[in-house]
């Protein structure tokens, strides 16, 4: 049993999600920082990369912002290792596969492990992909999505850590309403792995969102609406996020 | 290993939210790549629609003018729509509509693919939108409205190098966001498994050609055969039945922009290193971390940081070449096949063509090179002529 499996121990967990280095590293190790104190449970840590094809334009433009600002995956793994010192809130990267192929697929998992992440989430990587990038070190989250039917039970009989449930077609990003049936998608999950935690992201934003979504789920992912405040705010957006994230925890109390 | 490999390239890299939509494409596809009445209807469109078969001309005056082996060309550029892109087309528009889509998403970079999908869309009664990065639609306005004027919508996309790559992505995000009635019509050899392998038997329609009008001719073989390589479809076509004839090489040219000793190029295998991107693992130009890199060509339909995965494989096993050809050398082709032949080639296609020039002078007169010619010219002239220091208005 993986540290994130200890997520889920709080109440519903919230989940947020920060691209690593936008606008510099930093400002994201103070983020990191301000959401563990301000009720995060789990956060996830998107490694920046080029042509991220699952995220809307809001994630995007953080990606740009990160990689323009010199991110590169050793500096991230370096400011993960400090901000160990810290925080002890469990943790997983969120990049694509090239990122963690161009690497090395061991390398990376086994320097990831060794500075403290506990899984790793690559949207770009189907069930039928997952071999190469399964390891003992870092759990590997499975997605599952609407469109997903039939594919549910074998993709929940093989999760690690957490089964991330895809709310939406479409991309990353803000929805005004969620039209899936989360509840069935997360009895399937149940179904076939009775002991995994299942959490559901993409579009959530607001803490009405988040308490509705809970009602189904383990717990919800944000990513869009914090990486917005990044946007918008830059260098002073620690205080922004670090607010939010509390009003989002309080909603799944 | 999963499926839809060409040795340890291709796969399935893909979102969940598609995984269904490429098992059901390769399920149907599975059930109609043998059916009679589906290869007829095709064959009927080929024929009657986009004319084919293409011709093999035997160029004569290039062949004199370079004193070596005999130039044959297959002429692409001669299909409805001015390219090979039509055949891949044609196939997977009678496919989706065989499933029920009602929708045609698509990529395009010169604006070829954008206009054969526009067309086959229009043909079948089809809804149809066609990404295309804002960069290359200023480059290629004509077709941009060709595209508009056969009822497609056109998506400039901003994101990124506003390019071909960004084209795909921006397709790859849309069909997640709406898959139900939507097919992506992908226009390459490229993406996730089934694509490779359903635009090759579609491209491979041009190897097939040749192989029979070339037995006609001469009797006998090429000896080379040669096409430019961006996805590498029309390569993977001109190549395909000629796989197992170990004694005609093939040779992919592949866009070195400035040359391949610059960031301004686009010769994924001389440059490139293995990664997964775009739904495949293959041969890909990037940096040290992973991160794709922004690639150049003086030609929008080879402006792309990849290749098809099964050309990395005939790369791997040495059973083709790979060779770069700069921005200088194809313009310069272009130039000299339409002085020579009266031809105007696509700038791709002279990418090839270019190398047929080097090559033929060193073969001996009975020998034998075909170049696939892929498109056709008229869009690339803005191009040239400001390569050249003119600007033209209309």
């Amino acid at each position: 049993m993986s540290r994130i499996y200890e997520a889920f121990t709080h109440g519903k967990a919230f989940i947020p999600f920060i691209t690593c280095g936008d606008p510099d590293l930093h400002t994201t190790a103070e983020a990191v920082q301000a959401m563990s104190e301000a009720g995060a449970d789990l956060i996830e840590l998107g490694i920046p990369f080029s042509d991220p094809t699952a995220e809307g334009p809001v994630i995007q433009a953080a990606n740009v912002r990160a990689l323009s600002g010199g991110a590169t995956t050793d500096k991230i793994f370096d400011m993960v290792c400090e901000l160990r010192e810290t925080v002890t809130v469990p943790m997983v990267f969120m990049t694509y596969a090239n990122v963690v192929f161009s690497y090395g697929t061991e390398r990376f998992v086994s320097r990831a492990a060794e500075i403290g992440m506990d899984g790793l989430i690559l949207p770009d990587v189907p069930f039928e992909e997952k071999a190469e990038f399964v390891s003992d070190k870092l759990d590997l989250i499975s997605l599952i999505a609407p469109t997903s039917g039939e594919r549910i039970a074998a993709i929940a009989r093989e999760a690690r850590g957490f089964v991330y449930c895809v709310s939406s077609l479409g991309v990353t990003g803000i929805r005004g309403a969620i039209t899936t049936d989360i509840g069935g998608m997360v009895s399937l999950v149940r179904a076939a792995n009775p002991g995994i935690p299942c959490a559901v992201g993409f579009g959530i934003s607001t803490p009405e969102q988040a308490a509705a979504m809970a009602r189904h789920a383990d717990g919800v992912i944000v990513g869009s609406a914090i990486v917005k405040r990044m946007g918008q705010y830059g260098r002073g957006a620690v205080p922004y996020v670090r607010e939010y994230v509390a009003e989002m925890k309080a909603a799944l109390r | 290993m999963s499926k839809g490999r060409f040795g340890i390239h291709g796969g399935q890299y893909m979102p969940e939210t598609l995984m269904n939509a490429v098992i059901e494409l390769e399920a149907a596809y599975e059930a109609y790549k043998n059916d009679p009445g589906f290869n007829a209807e095709l064959d009927a469109l080929f024929q009657d629609y986009a004319g084919r078969p293409s011709r093999l001309y035997y160029a004569g005056r290039v062949t004199e003018d370079l004193g070596g082996a005999k130039v044959y060309l297959k002429r692409e550029d001669l299909n409805h729509t001015g390219a090979h892109k039509i055949n891949n087309v044609l196939g997977q528009a009678l496919l989706a509509k065989k499933m029920g889509k009602t929708r045609l998403i698509a990529e395009t970079g010169a604006g070829q693919h954008g206009v054969a999908t526009a067309t086959a869309a229009a043909l079948f009664g089809m809804e149809c939108v066609v990404f295309m990065g804002e960069e290359d639609t200023r480059r290629q306005a004509l077709n941009v409205y060709k595209m508009r004027l056969l009822g497609a919508e056109v998506v400039p996309v901003r994101t990124g190098t506003a390019t071909l790559k960004d084209a795909v992505s921006e397709a790859m995000r849309e069909w997640t966001s709406r898959v139900s009635d939507t097919h992506y019509c992908l226009g390459s050899v490229m993406g996730p498994h089934p694509f490779p392998t359903i635009v090759r038997d579609f491209q491979a329609v041009i190897s097939r050609e040749i192989k029979a009008q070339l037995m006609e001719k001469e009797g006998r073989l090429p000896d080379v055969v040669i096409a430019c390589v961006g996805g590498g479809s029309n390569a993977i076509g001109a190549f395909y039945h000629f796989i197992d004839c170990p004694t005609v090489r093939l040779i992919g040219c592949e866009a070195a922009g400035r040359g391949v000793h610059t960031p301004d190029t686009a010769a994924t295998i001389a440059t490139g290193r293995l990664g997964i991107f775009h739904g495949m693992k293959s041969y890909f130009c990037q940096d040290d971390y992973g991160q794709i890199a922004p690639v150049y060509s003086i030609s929008a339909g080879l402006d792309y940081p990849g290749i098809g995965p099964e050309h990395a494989h005939l790369y791997d096993t040495g059973r083709a070449e790979y060779v770069p050809v700069t921005d200088e050398e194809a313009v310069n082709a272009f130039e000299y096949l339409s002085r020579k032949e009266g031809i105007i080639p696509a700038l791709e296609s002279a990418h090839a063509l270019a190398h047929a020039l080097k090559l033929a002078p060193t073969m001996n007169k009975e020998q034998i090179i075909v170049v696939n010619l892929s498109g056709r010219g008229d869009k690339d002239c803005a191009a040239v002529a400001r390569y050249r220091g003119e600007e033209l208005s209309e």
